[in-house]
Formats: structure tokens, C-alpha cells, sequence
């Protein structure tokens, strides 16, 4: 199978937007999705629907199969040791929220002290800011260098500054903005040591690279569904049981319980049902499961080859533009090599993003452009804007090359 | 003229443009015609919330009259300020809130924006309007 094989599957890259051939390169927002999905998704909706979990008819039971196969399938991508650590949410969003809350009333008191990264998306900040609202506790920002990379060093200064380490350390996996790949194993190692666990933001992570769990030894790993070529609404909170079962319950509702006695009080079911109250998206949970399925039935190795061999392109070609600005360039930092998935934010001089993303849209080009929630990172490096355009598997070389002479053509109407 | 032949003079220069291609390369010119606004100008008060892009609009009253000038960091969206600059400055608070404006939709530009846009050119005719209104409010004619 080669990449055009792969694009077959996919109905939405062969339309035409504004007359032109469309060229999807805003894949780090969100995916296209494989035709698999898709009739999984059609079929459901049309004719296997059934509420989950409660009822003892067939398409009950059907649909209550399909949810849960979806989470046999998560634990083996995610090699989980077990089903009951796989939680579905409706994307990393979700994910975090969930996890700030519950962790946040579990283990956090007045006084504690969170670390996030400061090239978090929003996603992967505002929950804690709130959760520090809520429980009182404070915010320390393991900071980037010039390049956007993170210094392992700064994190031990975080972790020794006090008596009392950190409750927890919240981290992306790669950056939606930068696209570098962090040293997580590493990073887990050294907040381990301190016995702080590790939240991870897996969006981009589960997207482009072999995510395994166990031998990272995250506590947490979030990601969204929609992104990895799943249905939108989807997502998965991968937590490790020893937390789970401590943990509050975020949601309250159906499902998520043992007992409701209105004067004896409520007992809560065991992981994974105590953190999914309410009817979950059990036909996008099962789209979810397809998705995964198509990406095991891939060769990845081709994959990885012809990512890398975009990035490299991509940032030669790039690099020649004059005044064109790459945030996050692989390489070797503070021993450790970063490696960079093919997601291309830039700055170039005399052209606003938005701009340059309007006119590229007319040529068929969808590309996104503005702060990419990650408004402190963009701050940091005192810029207010950039042009991004992410590629997924499905992309071409020859898309690529469309990109950039595109780009050069729009670079002359605007400067 | 008023705001209504302004309004006209620009659907009719938009209407001789066949793709779009050609109606944002005008839009850029526009917006390199304007002239920038000084630093001092560019202030918090002046920044209109809800632009994908950065849009300050600045308002000078004299004789009774608004004078508008406005910058943005974007081509594009300066082009399109350009435009409600030349239809609203130099008319009266009333003649601005008793103003109908069509030339948006007879040019295809609110079809043409993606509705973050569009919001955001919503967000400057608002802003243009209360600062209208607060004038009219101030000196009632």
C-alpha cells in the first residue's frame, strides 16, 4: 500500500473548494476521515442504534459490544494494561477538564503547586487555572528556551524549590504549535523521581507517533479522536488505575453509578463508568475504534518515512522563502534529540498570517492562521500571529510543492 | 456625498471584478492606501475585540462630524476597514445610526468571509456605531 492507496479511502480530499482542487493541510485542527469511519458511523446511526449499557435488546447489546471492543482496541494502541484505565470523553478538551476536576478534588490543597509547560495549548492551561481557582493551589510554568525547547534542568529547579513537590506536572506530548517531539520518557523519569506524575496532552502525540503507555510510564495521557482520523466528539482520557480509583467523579449521572438512594446517598461505579456519566457518544466511540483499526492496518514504517521526508522538504523549501520564519526546528537540545512531526508554524516578514491563509484559500489551500490557542508560547517568542499548515499521512510531496510555490505567488501579492 | 452613494460608487468599482482573487487584491490596495495610524493612536481603547487579526479604529469629532481613521496588522482587513472608513467618516452621529448598510452583502464580502471574519467586520460597524451613538447621546442634534 502506498500513500495513494491510503488517500483512496479518504472521500473529503477529493472535492474541489472555490473551483480549485482542495489541498487539506490544517490537519493539526482536525482530519479527514477514512471511508471505514465513515460507513461505521452511517451504519450506526442508520440502523445499529441502541442506548448503551442498560437495555437487553439487541441493538443494546450491539451497540454496547461495539463501545466496548472500541476500548480493547485504545488499550492495545495505547498497550493500557487494562480496559478499566481507557476512559471515553468527547476529545482531549474533555479529557483535561475531566482530569483537572477529579484530580484537582482528590489530591490538591491550598498551597500545592501544578507545573504546565509554556508551550501548552489552552486546553492544557485554562483547565488548571481553574482547577487552581477552585483548590487554591499554584501554577508553576516550566518554561522554553529561544528555540522553543524545554531544559530539563529547569524542571529539576521546579521540583527542588520547595519541601513540597508538586502535585503534578502537565505536558504536551508534541506541541500543536512547534511540532517538536518532547523527550517524554525522559521527562516522566525525572518528575518520577520527585513522585510527581505526568499528565500528558497527547492531541498531536497519538497522531504521528507510537504511543506506548507503559513503557513511557505516563500517569495520564489525553487525546482526541477526531484528530487521529476518527469522528469529531470523541476522545480518550488513558489514566492508571491506582488514580482512578481514588479519584472524584467529575460528572454525575446515569451510568456512573452503583447505587442512588435518595437518603442513603449515592455509590459510585469502579473505573472506567465512574468518569462517563450520561449517555456517552457510543457511535463515535465505535468510529473511534474503526479509525485506530485503520491505522493498525497501515504500514507504519511507510508512514514515519514519508512524514519525515515531508518535514525535511518542508523545511527546506521553507527555509529558501526570504523572511520565512520556522518555529521549532529538530535537532539536539540539551542532549536529547527532537525530533519534528511535519507541522509548519512560521512567521514571514511584510505578510500577516491571516492574509496569506485568505488568499492561499482561494487556491484551494486550507491552511490556519492566528494564535493557535497557545497564545502564551506566541507571546513568549512576541509574536501575535502565524501561518500554519500541518500535514497528515494522506498528504503528497506534490502537495507540498503546490504549498510552497503557492505561498511564493501570495508573498508577491502581499509584499 | 452621502453614505448611500458611497455605498453605490463601491459596489459599482467591486462589481467590475470578476473573481475574487481580483476583489482581495484590491482590497489590499485599499489597504495599502490608508494611512497608518501613528503608535499613540494604536491603544487598548482603540482595539477592536473580535478580529482574527489586530484592527484599531480611531475617532476625531469636529464641526459636528466623525472622522474616522483605523489600521490593522493584516492587509486584507485594513482593505476592508478602508472601506467603512471612506462610506462613514465625515458624517453626522445621525446620518451614521440612520444609515442602511447594504454595500457588505452587494459586494459578496459577508459571503465570502468566514464567519470568524465576518463577525469581526460585525464588531468594527458596531464599534463605528456607538461611537455614533455616544456622540449623538453627548450632543443630541
Amino acid at each position: 500500500m502506498n500513500i495513494a492507496h491510503i488517500r483512496e479511502q479518504f472521500p473529503a480530499l477529493h472535492q474541489k473548494v472555490h473551483g480549485k482542487p482542495l489541498v487539506y493541510l490544517d490537519n493539526g485542527a482536525t482530519s479527514q476521515k477514512p471511508k471505514m469511519v465513515l460507513d461505521v458511523l452511517q451504519e450506526m446511526e442508520g440502523k445499529i442504534n441502541g442506548n448503551i449499557h442498560r437495555a437487553v435488546h439487541y441493538l443494546s447489546a450491539q451497540c454496547t459490544e461495539r463501545y466496548e471492543k472500541a476500548r480493547t482496541v485504545v488499550k492495545d494502541f495505547l498497550n493500557a494494561d487494562s480496559e478499566d484505565e481507557i476512559i471515553f470523553t468527547s476529545g482531549t478538551t474533555a479529557s483535561l477538564n475531566l482530569l483537572a476536576f477529579s484530580f484537582g478534588q482528590t489530591y490538591v490543597r491550598p498551597g500545592d503547586r501544578i507545573i504546565v509547560t509554556e508551550a501548552e495549548h489552552h486546553s492544557n492551561i485554562v483547565p488548571w487555572q481553574m482547577m487552581c481557582q477552585r483548590t487554591g493551589a499554584l501554577l508553576e510554568i516550566w518554561e522554553v528556551d529561544d528555540t522553543g525547547a524545554l531544559d530539563p534542568k529547569k524542571l529539576e529547579q521546579i521540583l527542588d524549590k520547595s519541601e513540597e513537590v508538586p502535585k503534578l506536572l502537565a505536558i504536551t506530548h508534541i506541541s500543536n504549535v512547534l511540532g517538536l517531539v518532547n523527550p517524554l520518557a525522559e521527562i516522566i523519569q525525572i518528575a518520577h523521581y520527585y513522585n510527581v506524575p505526568v499528565a500528558v496532552d497527547g492531541a498531536q502525540g497519538i497522531v504521528h507517533k507510537k504511543v506506548d503507555v507503559r513503557s513511557l510510564d505516563a500517569d495520564f495521557y489525553a487525546f482526541s479522536g477526531h484528530k487521529l482520523y476518527g469522528p469529531t466528539g470523541t476522545g480518550v482520557l488513558y489514566g492508571k488505575v491506582k488514580y482512578l480509583e481514588e479519584m472524584a467523579p467529575w460528572q454525575g449521572g446515569g451510568d456512573m453509578i452503583e447505587t442512588v438512594s435518595l437518603r442513603k446517598g449515592t455509590t459510585y461505579a469502579q473505573p472506567p463508568l465512574k468518569f462517563e456519566a450520561g449517555t456517552a457518544n457510543f457511535i463515535g466511540i465505535a468510529g473511534l475504534g474503526a479509525a485506530i483499526e485503520f491505522i493498525n492496518g497501515l504500514n507504519i514504517k511507510l508512514i514515519e518515512d514519508h512524514e519525515n521526508e515531508i518535514t525535511q522538504k518542508a523545511i527546506e523549501a521553507l527555509g529558501q522563502i526570504d523572511g520565512c520564519k520556522i518555529l521549532g526546528i529538530p535537532g539536539t537540545y540539551y542532549g536529547k534529540t527532537y525530533e519534528k512531526i511535519p507541522v509548519f508554524s512560521m512567521t514571514i516578514e511584510g505578510a500577516h498570517p491571516s492574509d496569506i491563509a485568505t488568499l492561499l484559500d482561494r487556491m484551494g489551500i486550507a491552511v490556519r492562521s492566528g494564535m493557535l490557542c497557545a497564545e502564551p508560547l506566541l507571546e513568549r517568542f512576541g509574536i501575535t500571529s502565524v501561518l500554519r499548515a500541518s500535514f497528515a499521512l494522506y498528504n503528497t510531496l506534490e502537495e507540498l510543492d503546490f504549498f510552497v510555490e503557492s505561498l511564493k505567488k501570495v508573498l508577491k501579492i502581499l509584499r | 456625498m452621502t453614505i448611500k452613494d458611497k455605498q453605490a460608487q463601491i459596489v459599482e468599482e467591486f462589481s467590475f471584478m470578476e473573481d475574487w482573487m481580483d476583489k482581495y487584491e484590491y482590497l489590499i490596495e485599499l489597504g495599502r492606501k490608508l494611512p497608518p495610524l501613528e503608535d499613540a493612536s494604536k491603544t487598548e481603547k482603540n482595539l477592536i475585540k473580535g478580529c482574527q487579526s489586530r484592527v484599531w479604529l480611531d475617532v476625531k469629532r469636529e464641526d459636528g462630524r466623525l472622522y474616522f481613521r483605523a489600521d490593522s496588522d493584516a492587509l486584507i482587513t485594513k482593505g476592508i476597514v478602508s472601506l467603512l472608513v471612506i462610506v462613514f467618516s465625515g458624517h453626522t452621529p445621525r446620518e451614521i445610526l440612520d444609515a442602511d448598510i447594504s454595500f457588505i452583502d452587494q459586494i459578496g464580502l459577508r459571503e465570502h468571509l468566514s464567519p470568524t471574519r465576518a463577525n469581526g467586520l460585525l464588531s468594527m460597524i458596531r464599534q463605528i456605531q456607538m461611537y455614533a451613538l455616544a456622540a449623538s447621546a453627548e450632543n443630541p442634534a
